[in-house]
């Protein structure tokens, strides 16, 4: 099962970069259902056999982050009828090679991190490398829509950093998390239409009203 | 079964008010908060209560901050009844169903004891507050929501991050005890992993004090409550800012229990006096009166996390700093929330003579300055002396000594502008004045007695404790203070 | 002191001299075949490579001697190159410490023959498409260090041998740890291929807009013989990189000798096939995209040489 798991683990570096260096939404958006689909399939492949709790924290998993979320962003860009960001504050060029340096920090940070077998040693590297790439899209994009999708991929790098103590914690909690995340997404969803009914744009750089 | 209970009526309540909005609004948001108060005090009565095999548990600090959650939103209730008639905007179901909804989410942080059901709560108490912010529906109030989801929500991340660990520092097996459960992490402290719990402290850290609005990550509090309503602010620096603070205690607790307390005291200390100089320095000069008040309770969260770093007394005055701060903080953000509403703007150069034509609010306002700025005989005074004499007494003098000169600095700005509010000229009544953008119409520079009852009720009790500490509350701050690796005074 | 060849080597190639001219065959073929039409037969480039070798030549007056070598230099220096790979399996004719360096350089010293006498003939499309050529160039030349950067970390050792020939196969290779970063390289050397040999998604040999050219507008004040070496080295580059992506997915040592003659002709085939059908289902990228798409295909590579190095 191992080889599988990091198949699936690699993958979801690569759909990372694919939401950093794409312009488009709706392919943003594809990326983050496809490692919806990743994420879900990994307790499987982490856990081989088919305890009742994994199947459903998979199955939940996969409704939530592969299916619901990203239709309810693509209603959001429909209603916007947004279909480009436009040139971010940091550059495709360099969010890309922001991406390739957070990927060998994450490495390097993980062999020196003092891990017990996990199943597979890629599993805290690439939540890390998550984590630092949703952050990276979260503050250099000017779309509130991409902002969530970054707040998403955010979400999946610590799901990942779970999965490490899936089977010390019980999965009601990973449900409650699972949920949380939900309702989070779908409360910055439904701001972003507001933002999109005010402002005739769901650019965030237009939010520059308040400060000191 | 009474923890279910506490957690239980407000949620019920929150159903119920987003289900039946036939339902008056004024039975059931001051109803639920009365009942939640009672059951309270029953807590009191009855220590030690457990649920779901310690994952629900209360001890001194959560019973403290409950208690002090419960207060509040009695007093936040009451006012919101009468504060609803007088805004014109929508008043609709959503909002006492995200009140409710945030009492509930509160308990459930306070009474927890395993960290990812304290995490759920936390998570909710964000998801709550955020319709609330919006409740005017206007430009700022949906760019301040905006920048609220997105920092929070972020540093929430992070704190579920520093949770995930949490659990990797415990060994597994029996060596560890349950998983994330906190009495079990306690009494297990020197199984565990020093390396995962500092990277665990240093994510809690920067969660928990992101949520608290502590420096650097306090960017938002200005634009939140400087926009929000006068009661959503109030219960925002009062309880949410509160349960934050619980919820990074009980990590720190574990650390100290761990003897990681040389990596944890520097970082808390350090960050303290970041934001207590931080907010001095955007103190001075400040237009608005409304983020003049954020910026207070940047402060006041800075000497929390400075007292809670310096350990020894600062663990007693740190609990007692966070009893006070939240009733203080409350009182001065609904007086001033009531000289808003009247005025028609917060910004302090056209606010004068409030003494005048509201004397109530005007009273409110001076004794809240003395209040927040911990002037003897109110109660903040007494928890700052604490803390200051345990940095003293804990080998750091020179914290002392900077702590002194930013709070005289902070009592200056702030004075300056309550006062130059509170007396002078008032403008003339029924001048036809263009609301600012973002403000409603100026009304009657008016006083009325359902607005200024609760604040007035808090500023007593403020006092009140600033005379005499009930032996109850010494008990309860002595063995919560001993929890956090300190000790009385 | 570099060892000398053994036989097969000189076989291998002298046939991959002789076979590189295919693979622009095969890749029209497959264009047309995509697009429902039968299309010129695969040889086409050895007809035309006839065809013009028995033309006159045209020098303009404005050119210098550095125009009338530059060809010769260009197919020189990619033959050299050529002669650096172990491209029957085992050892290459030429090989020492680090001549996975020489092959970079040799590549880059006959680009730059080429693009002296394109700035040579003084026409301002020549010059334009050479200013791009570089650029691309100076871009994925960190991306193709990277792959042999990453291909010698695998081998232990900075000689082209090693890292594709015969004592490659010493490291055991059947891991599976292995099979994910040898297949992130194999594309991350494709996408770089592209760029390099001007292919689409970088440039489109079929356009007859000197604007949009890259490479073609080059070759454009060249004619008889001169222009039959051009094409010629360019169907040589292809050639050279479809044989290392070959020998990074199946190590070398499997099929040393006759058998890997086979399988180097037949990689020729199918990274041919494969440009065709990039070519026909994508459109070329805007010039600004371009540094980003190379920049993505080293970021493969780079994540390759990471996992590596773990």
């Amino acid at each position: 099962m191992t080889p599988l798991a990091d198949l699936a683990l690699l993958l979801i570096v690569l759909s990372d970069f694919a939401v950093l260096a794409t312009s488009r939404l709706s392919a943003c958006i594809r990326a983050v259902a496809f490692q919806g689909i990743l994420l879900g399939a990994l307790p499987l492949l982490l856990h081989p056999g088919m305890a009742l709790h994994t199947v459903v924290l998979a199955g939940g998993t996969m409704v939530i982050k592969a299916g619901i979320l990203p239709w309810f962003l693509r209603w959001a860009i429909r209603e916007a009828a947004v279909r480009r960001e436009i040139e971010p504050l940091v550059g495709y060029m360099a969010s890309l090679i922001l991406g390739a340096v957070a990927l060998a920090v994450a490495f390097a940070v993980a062999t020196a991190l003092p891990l017990h077998a996990v199943g597979t040693d890629l599993l805290v590297p690439v939540a890390l490398v998550t984590v630092m790439i949703g952050l990276i899209v979260l503050t250099t994009r000017s779309k509130a829509i991409i902002q969530v999708v970054g707040y998403l991929m955010l979400e999946n790098g610590i799901y990942l950093f779970g999965l490490t103590q899936l089977q010390r914690v019980p999965f009601l909690v990973e449900v409650g998390v699972l949920l949380d995340v939900f309702v989070g997404v779908f409360i910055m969803g439904i701001v972003v239409f507001h933002i999109n009914r005010e402002f005739d744009s769901i650019s965030a750089a237009r939010l520059t009203e308040l400060h000191d | 079964m009474l923890l279910l209970a506490l957690i239980l009526v407000p949620a019920v309540a929150a159903a119920l008010a987003y289900l039946f909005p036939a339902l008056g609004r004024r039975v059931l948001l001051v109803g639920t908060a009365v009942v939640h108060l009672a059951l309270v005090l029953l807590l009191w009565a009855t220590p030690g209560d457990r649920a779901f095999g310690g994952w629900l548990a209360e001890d001194a600090l959560g019973r403290i901050i409950l208690t002090l959650v419960s207060v509040l939103f009695v007093a936040v209730a009451h006012y919101a009844v009468g504060y609803l008639r007088e805004e014109t905007t929508r008043a609709g179901r959503a909002f006492v169903t995200c009140m409710l909804g945030f009492l509930a989410a509160a308990t459930l942080v306070t009474l927890s004891h395993h960290f990812v059901l304290l995490w759920i709560g936390m998570e909710s108490t964000t998801l709550a507050v955020a319709p609330l912010i919006y409740h005017r529906h206007d430009r700022r109030s949906l760019e301040a929501v905006w920048k609220y989801l997105v920092l929070s929500s972020v540093g929430i991340a992070f704190a579920l991050l520093g949770v995930f660990l949490l659990a990797t520092a415990q060994p597994s097996g029996a060596a560890g005890g349950r998983p994330l459960v906190l009495d079990d992490m306690i009494a297990h402290a020197g199984a565990l992993d020093p390396v995962w719990l500092r990277a665990a402290f240093v994510f809690v850290l920067i969660g928990f004090g992101s949520k608290m609005g502590i420096a650097p990550l306090h960017a938002w509090k200005p634009d939140v409550y400087g926009v929000a309503p006068g009661l959503v602010s109030a219960l925002m620096a009062g309880a949410l800012t509160s349960c934050a603070f619980l919820g990074l205690a009980r990590v720190v607790s574990i650390c100290f229990a761990a003897s990681i307390g040389d990596f944890v005291r520097p970082a808390l200390i350090g960050f303290g006096l970041l934001s207590i100089a931080i907010a001095a320095a955007f103190m001075i000069g400040q237009a608005d009166v409304k983020r003049l008040l954020a910026y207070s309770s940047v402060e006041h969260m800075g000497l929390l996390i400075l007292a809670l770093g310096l350990g020894g007394a600062g663990s007693y005055g740190a609990i007692l700093h966070a009893l006070n701060n939240g009733l203080a903080k409350v009182m001065v953000f609904l007086a001033v929330g009531n000289v808003v509403l009247a005025a028609g703007t917060s910004s302090a150069h056209e606010i004068r003579g409030v003494l005048r034509r509201m004397p109530g609010s005007g009273i409110l306002l001076v004794v809240g300055l003395f209040a927040v700025t911990g002037s003897p005989p109110f109660g903040m005074f007494i928890s700052e002396y604490t803390i200051i004499s345990a940095a003293i007494g804990e080998h750091y003098p020179w914290v002392a000594a900077a702590v002194l000169v930013l709070l005289s600095i902070i009592f200056v700005a702030m004075a300056a502008m309550i006062l130059e509010m509170v007396y002078g000229e008032p403008g003339e009544p029924g001048e036809p004045r263009e609301p600012a953008a973002g403000h409603t119409a100026p009304r009657q520079l008016r006083d009325r007695a359902r607005l200024v009852t609760a604040p007035m009720l808090l500023a007593v009790v403020v006092l009140a404790l600033g005379v005499y500490l009930p032996r109850p509350l010494t008990d309860a701050l002595s063995s919560a203070a001993n929890a956090l690796g300190g000790r009385a005074p | 002191m570099p060892a000398m060849a053994s036989l097969t080597a000189f076989v291998a190639l002298a046939a991959f001299v002789v076979a590189a001219p295919i693979i622009p065959g095969v890749v029209a073929r497959t264009k047309a075949m995509l697009t429902g039409r039968r299309g010129s037969p695969v040889g086409q480039l050895y007809s035309d490579l006839f065809k013009l070798a028995r033309r006159g030549v045209v020098y303009s007056t404005t050119s210098t001697l550095v125009f009338r070598v530059a060809p010769i230099v260009l197919v020189a220096t990619t033959v050299a190159a050529a002669a650096l790979l172990p491209l029957d399996g085992r050892a290459s004719m030429l090989h020492f410490a680090g001549d996975a360096v020489a092959f970079a350089y040799l590549l880059a010293l006959g680009r730059f023959a080429l693009v002296l006498a394109a700035l040579d003939t003084g026409s301002s499309f020549e010059g334009m498409g050479a200013s791009r050529e570089v650029t691309f160039a100076s871009l994925v030349e960190p991306g193709l260090f990277v792959v042999l950067a990453a291909l010698g970390v695998m081998a232990n050792d900075f000689s082209l041998t090693a890292m594709l020939g015969e004592p490659v196969a010493k490291v055991s290779r059947g891991g599976g740890m292995l099979v994910p970063p040898s297949v992130m390289l194999a594309v991350s050397l494709f996408a770089l291929a592209l760029a390099e040999c001007s292919r689409v998604p970088v440039d489109d040999p079929a356009t007859h807009l000197e604007l949009t050219m890259v490479h073609e507008v080059m070759a454009l004040d060249h004619s008889g013989p001169d222009l039959a070496m051009i094409l010629y080295a360019n169907a040589l580059k292809l050639a050279l990189f479809s044989a290392i992506i070959a020998y990074v997915l199946v190590p070398g040592s499997r099929l040393a000798g006759w058998p890997g003659l086979f399988m180097l002709l037949g990689s020729f085939v199918v990274v041919g096939v494969a440009i065709g059908i990039v070519e026909s289902v994508m459109a070329r990228l805007r010039l600004p995209k371009v540094p980003l798409y190379i920049a993505a295909g080293s970021a493969l590579a780079l994540f390759g040489l990471i996992l590596l190095l773990r």
